[in-house]
C-alpha cells in the first residue's frame, strides 16, 4: 500500500463562513496503480490531493483525518520532514504547463534543482540525469532542450518537461492535476501514452485528476467520482464504466455526446449546476439535481459503503 | 442539429486570408507577417451549423472573427447573402451587425460586472432597435424565457449567476436582435461537464425556433460533432477537410483529421488500448515559418516527396466532401 | 549587439538634438524675453543693448546661433556663460560631475541593498509585527522631505551632537576629491548618502515587498514547493528573481533623473557643488549656455541609464531575449 487516506476533511474559514471543501474522503492506492479522480469544479478533487502533498498553505485551512504514505502519517508531519518527501517520493504535475515553470530559468536548471534538492550529487552529474529524463519523455533533442527557457517551448513540450521534473527522483507516488486539460487532444494523446509508459518503467503509483470521463476510461485502473467534496462512487474502471451506479456518474456519462454512431437529437442533460460549498443541501448534495431522488435523500446523507465498487446513494443501497 | 435547410448560402468566403504583422523593422528578425488564415473558401448555408475544428493556433478563432468582420480581411472576399462585405466601412456594416452576432468562450469576461443582466440583454435592443422602453422590457422577458432564465433574474448581476447561467445571458444578448447568423467561439469550454449538455441543447432548440445559422468553434470534438451539420478541419490557417459532420468523423479522408479524431479519449468498457490511435509527432509548426508544400507533411505519417514540394488544393472528391491531400483515404 | 549599441547611440543623439532645440527655442522664442535686455540689465540705453546684441551674436539668425552654440559645447568646448563672462561652461560641468556621481552612486548602492533586504524580510514575514514595522518605517522615510531631513541631519551631526562620540567624525560640509583624500571623500558623503537614500529605501522596500508577495501567488511557486525546495530557496531563487523587474524599472528612472540633477536639494543642503546646484543657479540667472550644457549632460545620462536598465532586463528575463 502506497497511500491510504482515511476520512480526510479540509475546510477553509472565509468571510462568508466555513467552507468544507473536502468532507470525509477515504481511498487507498496500491503500488504502480493509476487512480482516476473525476469531478467538476468545486468537487474537491484538487484540494484533496493538495492536502496529500502538504501544499495547502492557506492559514485559514484546517485539515483533519489521516493520510498515510507507506504507513507513515503525513497529517501533522513537520514541514521539514514533509519537504523531504515532496518532489522526492511524492511528485506532482500541475494543470497549466504555461505557468507551472519559473520563467527565468532554463528547463535543465529547474530539473537539476529538484534532483539536487534531494540527492547529494554534483551539478554535472545532475545535468547528465536531466538529459536522460528529457530523452525519456520524448524530447527530440534533449541536450538542446536543457538550455531552453519555458517560453521557448510549446505547451505540450512544457508539460513533458514538467513530467520529466516530477519523475527526476523516481517518485513512488505521482499526483497529476488535470495535466492535459490545457492541451490539444493531439498533444493530450501523447501525454497519456507517456504516463502509461512511465507507470510501467518507473513503477510509480499515479493519482490522475480530471473532469474528462474519456481520459479516465483510457488511463485509470480504478476510478473515484467526486461531487461537492465527497466521493459519490468508486470502483475499478470496468465496474464503473460498464455498470455506473450513482445517478451522478450515470448522468455525467450520459451527457457526453457520442463520437460515433447516431447523434441523439438532444443530449440527456443534468439540470441545474453544482452546488456552492457554502450552501450545501442538508441531505444528499446531488439530490436537487437527481432524477431519482426521494424522501430519504432530502434529510439524510448517503454513505459510500464498503466494497471495491460502491456508490453513496440510497437507491443503490436499496436495490 | 438539424434545422429547416435551404440551399441558399448565407455567408460565403472566397480565398479569404488574414495576415498579422509582428515586430518592427528594428526588431532582431525585422518585420514579419503571419498568415493566420490563408486561402479559405467556405460556404455557409442558411439553417446549418458549420463546426470549425483544429488545434490551438490553427486559425479557427481568427477565421470566425473575420466572418463577422471583427477583424479586417487581408485577402479574398466575404459575401453575406451574396453581397460583398469584404471592405465595407464600420458605418456601412451597422445594419448588418444586427444580423451577425458572436458568443464568446468566457461568459464572465464578456459581461460587464457592474450592470444588471436585464440591462445587458436590453443594451443591443436600445442601440439597434426602435422599441419603446416598455417593448424592450417585454422583449427582455421573452428572451429570458427563451434561454431558460427566470423572469426575476433580470435584476441580478452577472456574478450572482453560475457559469451556465451566465452563458445563457450571453446567448440571450446575442439573439436579442433576431440575428441570422451566430458565431459561437468555444461557448461551452469554460463550463462544467454537467452543464455543457444543457447549453448544447439550448443552442439546438434556439436554432430550430429562430431558424438560426451557426458557426461553432470548440476544441471538444464530440461536442462539435453533436452540434454541427458540417465540419471544416483547419490546420495552420487553411481548411484541410470539409464535409458532413458524421461522415467526417466516421470516414475522415485527411491524415490530420484522422489523427485528430483518433486522439479524442472516449469512454470505453473494453480493456484499454484497443482503439486505434494515431499519435502525431512534433508540434504544430510556427505559422511564421510554415513548412513548404503540404503544411502537414512534417507530422504526416504518410508523407512522400511530393508532399514536401507541392501544396495540395482543397478539392471536392465526392459531392459534399472536400479534402486537401495528395493521398486522401477515400 | 553592435547594432543595438549603434541604435542606442542614434537614440541618444536624437534625444540630445531634440532637447537642445527645445531649450534653445524656449530661451529665444519666448515672447517678451529679449536675452540682450536681460544681460544688459535694467535701464540700459539703446546703444548698450545694440552692443550686447552684437557682442553675443543675437543679431544673427537663430539657426546660426544654435549651430555656433553646439559647436562651442561639443567641438571647441569654449562656450562661456552669459552671466559670468569668461566663465567656461564645459569645464564647470566637468568639475561638477564627480560630485553628483559620488553622491548618487553611493546613495544608490545603499538604497538598493537596504531596500532589497527590507523587501525580502517584509515579504517573508508578511502580516507579522516585523513586516508592519518595516512598512511603517518605509512610509516614514517616504514622507520626510529630503531638504528637511538634510537640515535635521546637519543640525544633529554638525552642531547639536557634533561633539558627542557618535558624530565627532563627521567633517564639515563640502566635497573632497576622491583622488586627493579618499577617506575625507567617504566621510563627507556618508550623511548625504543616508539622507538621499532614505526616501528611496522606503519606496523600493514597499515596491519589492508587493512584487514578491504577488510572485508568491504564482503557479510556479507551487511547483517549487512541490519539488521539495526550502522556503528560503523558493523566496530567493524563484520569487525574488521574478520580482526584480519592477524594481529595476523604477531604479532606471530614478537613477537617471538623480544623476541628471534631481539630487539638487541634497546637494544644496550639504554644500555639494554638483550638477543639480549648477543647473539650479543657471536657471535662476537664465544663463542659457550653462542650462544648455547641463541639459546635454543630463540627457546623455538618462539615455545611458535607460540602456543599462534594458540590458539588465534582458539579463533578468529571458523572455525578452529575441531568438
Amino acid at each position: 500500500m502506497i497511500l491510504s487516506v482515511r476520512d480526510l476533511k479540509v475546510s477553509f474559514r472565509t468571510n462568508d463562513g466555513l467552507v468544507r471543501a473536502i468532507d470525509g474522503v477515504s481511498f487507498d492506492l496500491e503500488e504502480s496503480e493509476i487512480l482516476g479522480v473525476v469531478g467538476e469544479s468545486g468537487s474537491g478533487k484538487t484540494v484533496s490531493l493538495l492536502a496529500v502533498m502538504g501544499l495547502i498553505t492557506d492559514p485559514n485551512a484546517s485539515i483533519e483525518g489521516s493520510i498515510r504514505y507507506k504507513g507513515r502519517e503525513l497529517v501533522g508531519l513537520p514541514a521539514r520532514e514533509l519537504r523531504r518527501l515532496r518532489g522526492n517520493e511524492i511528485a506532482m504535475i500541475f494543470q497549466d504547463p504555461m505557468t507551472a515553470l519559473t520563467p527565468v530559468y532554463t528547463i535543465g536548471w529547474q530539473i537539476a534543482e529538484q534532483i539536487r534538492a534531494h540527492q547529494n550529487i554534483s551539478k554535472a552529474k545532475a545535468m547528465v540525469r536531466v538529459e536522460e529524463l528529457l530523452a525519456e519523455v520524448n524530447f527530440p533533442n534533449p541536450h538542446e532542450a536543457m538550455s531552453r527557457y519555458p517560453h521557448q517551448l510549446s505547451g505540450g513540450m512544457r508539460q513533458r518537461a514538467v513530467i520529466a521534473m516530477a519523475l527526476s527522483c523516481n517518485p513512488a507516488l505521482l499526483v497529476a492535476d488535470e495535466p492535459t486539460t490545457a492541451l490539444d487532444v493531439t498533444v493530450q494523446a501523447g501525454i497519456l501514452d507517456l504516463v502509461r509508459k512511465l507507470r510501467a518503467t518507473h513503477k510509480s503509483a499515479v493519482v490522475f485528476i480530471t473532469h474528462d470521463m474519456g481520459v479516465v476510461s483510457e488511463l485509470a485502473d480504478r476510478v473515484m467520482v467526486m461531487y461537492a467534496g465527497r466521493v459519490v462512487e468508486r470502483g475499478s474502471r470496468m465496474e464503473l464504466f460498464s455498470d455506473p451506479r450513482h445517478p451522478y456518474t450515470r448522468a455525467l456519462l450520459g451527457s457526453i455526446p457520442p463520437l460515433t454512431g447516431e447523434k441523439p437529437r438532444r443530449l440527456p442533460a443534468i439540470p441545474g449546476s453544482p452546488p456552492s460549498l457554502l450552501r450545501l443541501p442538508q441531505g444528499c448534495a446531488f439530490g436537487p439535481r437527481c432524477p431519482v431522488h426521494y424522501e430519504p435523500c432530502v434529510t439524510d446523507r448517503p454513505e459510500l459503503g464498503i466494497g471495491t465498487h460502491a456508490a453513496a446513494c440510497f437507491r443503490v443501497a436499496q436495490a | 442539429m438539424s434545422g429547416p435547410m435551404t440551399d441558399s448560402p448565407i455567408l460565403e468566403t472566397r480565398s479569404l486570408g488574414k495576415r498579422f504583422s509582428i515586430g518592427t523593422r528594428f526588431s532582431a528578425e525585422g518585420k514579419r507577417t503571419v498568415h493566420a488564415v490563408d486561402n479559405v473558401s467556405l460556404t455557409v448555408r442558411r439553417g446549418e451549423t458549420v463546426g470549425l475544428v483544429g488545434e490551438s493556433g490553427c486559425g479557427k478563432s481568427t477565421l470566425a472573427r473575420c466572418l463577422v468582420r471583427l477583424y479586417d480581411i487581408s485577402d479574398g472576399e466575404l459575401l453575406f447573402e451574396g453581397e460583398d462585405i469584404t471592405s465595407k466601412s464600420l458605418s456601412e456594416l451597422r445594419p448588418l451587425r444586427r444580423r451577425l452576432q458572436m458568443v464568446f468562450q468566457d461568459p464572465s469576461a464578456s459581461l460587464n460586472p457592474r450592470r444588471r443582466v436585464g440591462d445587458l440583454v436590453a443594451e443591443p435592443l436600445r442601440i439597434h432597435g426602435k422599441l419603446s422602453s416598455r417593448e424592450i422590457t417585454a422583449r427582455v422577458a421573452e428572451l429570458f424565457e427563451l434561454v431558460g432564465l427566470l423572469p426575476d433574474h433580470v435584476m441580478r448581476y452577472p456574478h450572482e449567476f453560475s457559469g451556465g447561467q451566465r452563458q445563457r445571458v450571453g446567448i440571450a444578448r446575442a439573439i436579442a436582435l433576431n440575428p441570422d447568423l451566430v458565431v459561437l467561439d468555444e461557448p461551452v469550454s469554460a463550463l462544467d461537464v454537467s452543464v455543457q449538455a444543457q447549453i448544447v441543447n439550448l443552442l439546438a432548440d434556439l436554432q430550430e425556433k429562430l431558424n438560426l445559422t451557426y458557426i461553432f468553434i470548440a476544441h471538444d470534438l464530440s461536442v462539435v460533432r453533436q452540434v454541427s451539420t458540417r465540419i471544416a478541419v483547419m490546420y495552420l490557417g487553411s481548411i484541410v477537410e470539409e464535409g458532413p459532420a458524421e461522415e467526417v468523423f466516421a470516414t475522415s479522408a485527411h491524415p490530420y483529421s484522422q489523427a485528430l479524431i483518433s486522439a479524442v479519449p472516449v469512454v470505453e468498457t473494453t480493456p484499454s488500448g484497443t482503439r486505434k490511435r494515431i499519435i502525431l509527432t512534433g508540434d504544430v509548426p510556427s505559422p511564421l515559418k510554415p513548412p513548404s508544400g503540404c503544411r502537414f507533411h512534417p507530422r504526416c505519417p504518410i508523407a512522400v516527396d511530393r508532399c514536401r514540394t507541392e501544396r495540395p488544393e482543397l478539392r471536392e472528391y465526392r459531392p459534399g466532401r472536400k479534402v486537401a491531400c495528395h493521398f486522401p483515404t477515400v | 549587439m553592435i547594432y543595438a549599441i549603434l541604435r542606442r547611440f542614434g537614440q541618444m543623439l536624437f534625444v540630445m538634438f531634440g532637447i537642445s532645440v527645445i531649450v534653445f527655442l524656449i530661451f529665444f522664442a519666448t515672447p517678451g524675453a529679449d536675452p540682450a535686455a536681460r544681460i544688459a540689465g535694467r535701464n540700459a540705453t539703446a546703444e548698450v543693448l545694440e552692443a550686447v546684441r552684437h557682442n553675443f551674436g543675437f543679431d544673427r539668425p537663430l539657426y546660426v546661433q544654435y549651430v555656433k552654440m553646439m559647436e562651442k559645447i561639443f567641438v571647441t568646448g569654449d562656450l562661456t556663460s552669459f552671466v559670468n563672462r569668461g566663465w567656461k561652461v564645459v569645464p564647470a560641468v566637468m568639475d561638477s560631475i564627480p560630485v553628483t556621481l559620488s553622491l548618487v552612486f553611493g546613495a544608490a548602492i545603499l538604497w538598493v541593498v537596504v531596500s532589497i533586504i527590507i523587501g525580502i524580510v517584509a515579504a517573508a514575514t508578511r502580516d507579522s509585527w516585523l513586516d508592519k514595522l518595516l512598512m511603517a518605517l518605509g512610509l516614514l522615510g517616504i514622507s520626510m522631505p529630503v531638504y528637511w531631513l538634510g537640515e535635521v541631519m546637519n543640525l544633529i551631526t554638525q552642531s547639536r551632537y557634533h561633539d558627542s562620540w557618535a558624530f565627532s567624525w563627521v567633517p564639515p560640509l563640502g566635497y573632497k576629491n576622491f583622488s586627493d583624500d579618499p577617506k575625507g571623500w567617504f566621510l563627507t558623503l556618508v550623511i548625504p548618502w543616508i539622507t538621499l537614500a532614505i526616501l528611496y529605501i522606503g519606496i523600493y522596500g514597499r515596491v519589492l515587498r508587493a512584487a514578491i508577495i504577488e510572485s508568491l501567488q504564482e503557479d510556479f511557486i507551487r511547483t517549487a514547493r512541490a519539488k521539495g525546495l526550502s522556503e528560503t530557496r523558493i523566496l530567493l531563487r524563484h520569487a525574488l528573481r521574478t520580482s526584480l523587474i519592477a524594481f529595476v524599472t523604477l531604479f532606471g528612472l530614478d537613477f537617471g533623473a538623480l544623476v541628471g540633477g534631481s539630487a539638487l536639494l541634497t546637494e544644496v543642503v550639504f554644500g555639494l557643488h554638483g550638477i543639480g546646484k549648477l543647473t539650479y543657479d543657471a536657471l535662476q540667472n537664465l544663463d542659457l549656455p550653462m542650462i544648455m550644457a547641463t541639459v546635454m549632460y543630463a540627457s546623455v545620462f538618462v539615455v545611458i541609464a535607460n540602456a543599462v536598465v534594458d540590458f539588465v532586463y534582458i539579463l533578468l528575463d529571458p523572455r525578452l531575449r529575441t531568438s
